[in-house]
């Protein structure tokens, strides 16, 4: 399995071709072929609903294609579900990792191909395969005993990739891997596939994130409403070449920056420790400037902008928000003019089965009918608005968020805070698994909040904003602080910094292995 | 990756109307059954007021359930409320000689303050709901059978008034009234619960906590008030289902109402109501009682033993909420 195979055409590993697939009167996929080599990484870009998932799913035998062809090794390959397909060697890693959480690391790598006889499992050669499988990866808190749930999720994602491996997988098909990953992960991540690669597996790498793409790929292939409308080598093409055949229309400017001019101090915390993280945190936010808070995840950003926000208490330190001083729950900081991003959508910032209304709505049900009534037409009517200024892909406010795509999601979350007209916004991750049209109008939205947008005369907000992705951050923000260990360092004027030196304060000065 | 776009505006609207249509037309479909195959004494307008007085008990005390069981809760405890409910009105009505009136407010209070109690168990001890209540459910149990010296407690006649009538079928004089007095305010209760959920901030507040609790808690809902409103309301509308059942039978009887609980959840999921929170209406779980009630009498009238009963309104409460998980998986 260690020999080098050159890629070259006779060494196409996996092909489709043809392939097509309706759902209802949508077309999902149509006449769409793609091929990998063999120690090729074939990057798979576009934005959400360009058919990247549903392409994957026709591969890893999840869903059936209408029409079309796919070959692995030159045979036919006609999967009729998942685990034929992993059988024949091919395995999907998803986006949202598919792990029993409360069982151990070498359970989850053997699950449901536990060597046994008569149902008797032999745990020794459970182990041992287990061991096989992670040791590659080299990672200290990857034993065979360790629990799922008590791993990060990088360390979980590679529990994921070792399960593919015990398999003797041919095709490895990552879906967005590196959307929840800490820059570190990342780097691991990357130095795996790149071993991967060398063994001859063929890889097909989706991502929303071009830079990737580029350190990483051989090839890619961008694909635009179920169509495929570009096809390159990754070193012949621009990362605005890409990011054009992806939205189908140039972009002119991903991050927009108005005249913002600072005014008074509207958020001023000092010291502020919780019961673990923030260990110290002080920081000045005035109305009209973005304030970026970089740092690893786990460092404690979350945490910081939660007991801001009454979600978690406060050990100590003073936080003033406008006039008011001292710690306070989520119902008083919505009053006080504040408003929080969830960084999880789908597990706190939104309730997916209640409507787009609903959801846009419900910190404040307040002003929707006569006596405390909630009428649903006028919340509609409200939502209405939002629905198109951000414009929100739905079939109207009482369509379920459930039914939305990610960067959909992402927006009804933001109405919420527009609509409750916050004068603070603590955002936390707010481009986490949205595709770049979508990230193009958050930033958009950032800056029009953060410069007052003059069309409507309001006063300029102020915005904290966590990020892990150091791009957006010196593209939106005018000051930045970087968090470490619990500890928020102080904030830099965003010309007087660049992604290096940002990375080498949030890793704390010393590159760990 | 689905496509917002995929369903047509038409469509979207046709299915909403389904989901809330579709055990309605179960009902229909199940009475219409019965009108051929049982003996002409079902289809009598006899018969319906009947089953409608029937449904009463269930269906006020379903009303709470179906808001507990909307913000993610459960509540076993109905049964045991109801009891105690039927026993503090007979225990005020003759022992403490007070007019109907205040032993039925007092008897809904008392099932009140057991809600309340589970409530602030619930939220303030971080229990989950079925422990919490399933303890309730001996406690309140206990309490009944103390105020009653485990015995049922008698009313004299002539106390009772008003409160014999509730359930009773109406007299010739009083025909336009249709039903009788407890089945309209059972109706009334309907609206007014359906209104609170669809129209008032508590009532958007509990949708929002059974679909998300920590999307409610960041978005500024007190969640814990709501839930302690929301099980305290649950043992008011047990307490009431208590007078109900007391207007039955007259008598304030600490045993009765064992495992009623369990019929009540029944409706609720019947009507759509999930187990695990966020959905649920009343027009469903008053559907979903009255189904339950429909096919006993018409198995009653067709001569057929009460295990066969039972057998079938197993099958129904199963054969419902598959259908609904069914219906709700092409819907995503």
């Amino acid at each position: 399995m260690a020999e080098r195979v050159e890629p070259d055409q006779s060494a196409i590993r996996l092909q489709m071709q043809g392939v097509c697939k309706r759902f209802g009167a949508t077309i999902a996929l149509e006449d769409v072929s793609i091929k990998v080599a063999s120690g090729q990484v074939l990057a798979l870009v576009g934005e959400n609903g360009a058919g990247k998932s549903t392409l994957m799913k026709v591969c890893s035998g999840a869903i059936k294609a209408d029409t079309g062809q796919m070959h692995l090794d030159s045979k036919p390959y006609q999967p009729i579900n998942p685990l034929e397909a992993r059988r024949a060697g091919v395995a999907m890693i998803y986006q949202e990792l598919s792990l029993t959480p409360h069982l151990s690391v070498q359970e989850n790598i053997m699950l449901g191909m536990e060597p046994a006889t008569l149902g008797v499992v032999h745990w020794k050669k459970v182990r041992q395969q287990a061991i096989e499988a992670i040791k590659e990866f080299d990672n200290p808190e990857l034993t065979p005993d360790a629990r799922v749930s008590n791993l990060s999720v990088g360390s979980q994602q590679l529990v994921e990739i070792a399960r593919a491996l015990a398999i003797g997988c041919r095709v490895l098909v990552l879906d967005e891997p590196t959307s929840s990953l800490t820059q570190q992960d990342v780097e691991r991540l990357f130095e795996i596939i790149g071993r991967l690669k060398q063994q001859g597996k063929a890889i097909v790498y989706i991502s929303h994130f071009i830079e990737e793409v580029k350190r990483i790929a051989d090839k890619v292939t961008v694909l635009r409403d179920g169509k495929v409308v570009g096809e390159s080598d990754v070193d012949a093409i621009s990362i605005d070449e890409i990011v054009a055949l992806m939205v189908g229309r140039q972009v002119e400017e991903l991050y927009p920056r108005s005249e913002r001019e600072a005014g008074e101090v509207i958020l001023e915390i000092d010291d502020l420790a919780g019961p673990q993280k923030p260990v110290s945190a002080s920081l000045k936010l005035r109305r009209g400037e973005v304030l970026g808070i970089a740092g690893l995840v786990g460092a404690g950003r979350t945490e910081l902008l939660r007991s801001l926000f009454g979600l978690e208490p406060v050990k100590r330190g003073r936080i003033r928000l406008g006039v008011y001083t001292g710690p306070a729950s989520p119902v008083r900081r919505w009053m006080q003019g504040a408003g929080l991003l969830s960084e999880d959508r789908k597990e706190e910032g939104l309730a997916l089965s209640l409507s787009v209304a609903d959801n846009v709505t419900l910190s404040k049900l307040q002003g929707f009918g006569p006596f405390g009534l909630v009428l649903p037409g006028k919340q509609d009517k409200a939502t209405q608005r939002w629905l198109e200024r951000l414009d929100i892909r739905c079939l109207g406010p009482r369509q379920s968020v459930s039914s939305l795509s990610g960067g959909n999601q992402q927006k009804v979350a933001l109405a919420r805070l527009l609509q409750h007209d916050v004068d603070v916004l603590l955002l936390d991750e707010p481009t986490r698994g949205i595709d770049v049209a979508a990230k193009a109008l958050v930033y958009k939205l950032i800056n029009a909040l953060a410069s007052g947008s003059p069309d409507e005369g309001h006063q300029p907000k102020a915005v904290l904003m966590v990020s892990s992705y150091l791009p957006e951050l010196m593209g939106v923000c005018d000051r930045v602080a970087v968090m470490c260990r619990g500890r928020l360092g102080p904030t830099h004027p965003i010309d007087e910094v660049n992604e290096h030196n940002l990375m080498l304060e949030a890793t704390g000065q010393e590159i760990n292995a | 990756m689905s496509d917002e776009l995929r369903t047509p505006k038409r469509r979207l609207n046709w299915r909403s109307w389904l989901n809330t249509l579709g055990p309605v037309l179960a009902l229909i479909a199940v009475y219409g059954i019965f009108v051929m195959i049982a003996p002409p004494s079902f289809a009598t307008t006899r018969n319906m007021e009947m089953i409608a007085r029937q449904t009463t008990i269930v269906g006020v005390a379903a009303l709470g359930m179906t808001i507990v069981i909307i913000s993610g809760g459960i509540d076993l405890s109905v049964g045991s409320i109801v009891a105690l409910s039927t026993v503090v009105i007979a225990w005020l009505l003759q022992n403490a000689g007070v007019n109907p009136l205040i032993a039925a407010v007092g008897g809904v209070a008392a099932a009140a303050f057991f809600g309340l109690i589970s409530g602030m168990l619930i939220t303030r001890l971080r229990v989950v709901p079925f422990i919490v209540t399933l303890g309730m459910m001996l406690v309140v149990r206990g309490a009944a059978k103390g105020i009653g010296r485990e015995q049922k407690i008698d009313v004299d006649p002539e106390r009772l008034k008003w409160l014999e009538e509730l359930l009773a079928t109406v007299p010739k004089e009083r025909s336009w009234m249709l039903l009788p007095p407890g089945v309209w305010m059972l109706i009334i209760l309907a609206i007014a619960t359906a209104a609170l959920l669809r129209y008032t901030r508590l009532g958007r507040h509990t949708f929002a906590i059974g679909s998300n609790e920590e999307t409610a808690r960041l978005c500024g809902v007190a969640v814990d008030r709501v839930k302690v409103l929301v099980f305290t309301m649950c043992g008011a509308f047990a307490g009431l289902a208590g007078v109900m059942q007391f207007s039955r039978l007259t008598v304030g009887d600490p045993t009765v109402a064992v495992g009623l609980e369990l019929n009540v959840i029944a409706a609720v999921v019947i009507g759509g109501g999930s187990l695990s929170g966020g959905e649920g209406s009343i027009l469903g779980t008053l559907v979903g009682a009255l189904l339950m009630t429909t096919i006993a009498s018409g198995c009653t009238q067709m001569g057929l033993p009460n295990w066969v009963q039972e057998i079938i309104t197993g099958a129904i409460i199963v054969v419902a909420v598959a259908v609904d998980r069914l219906r709700h998986r092409r819907s995503l």
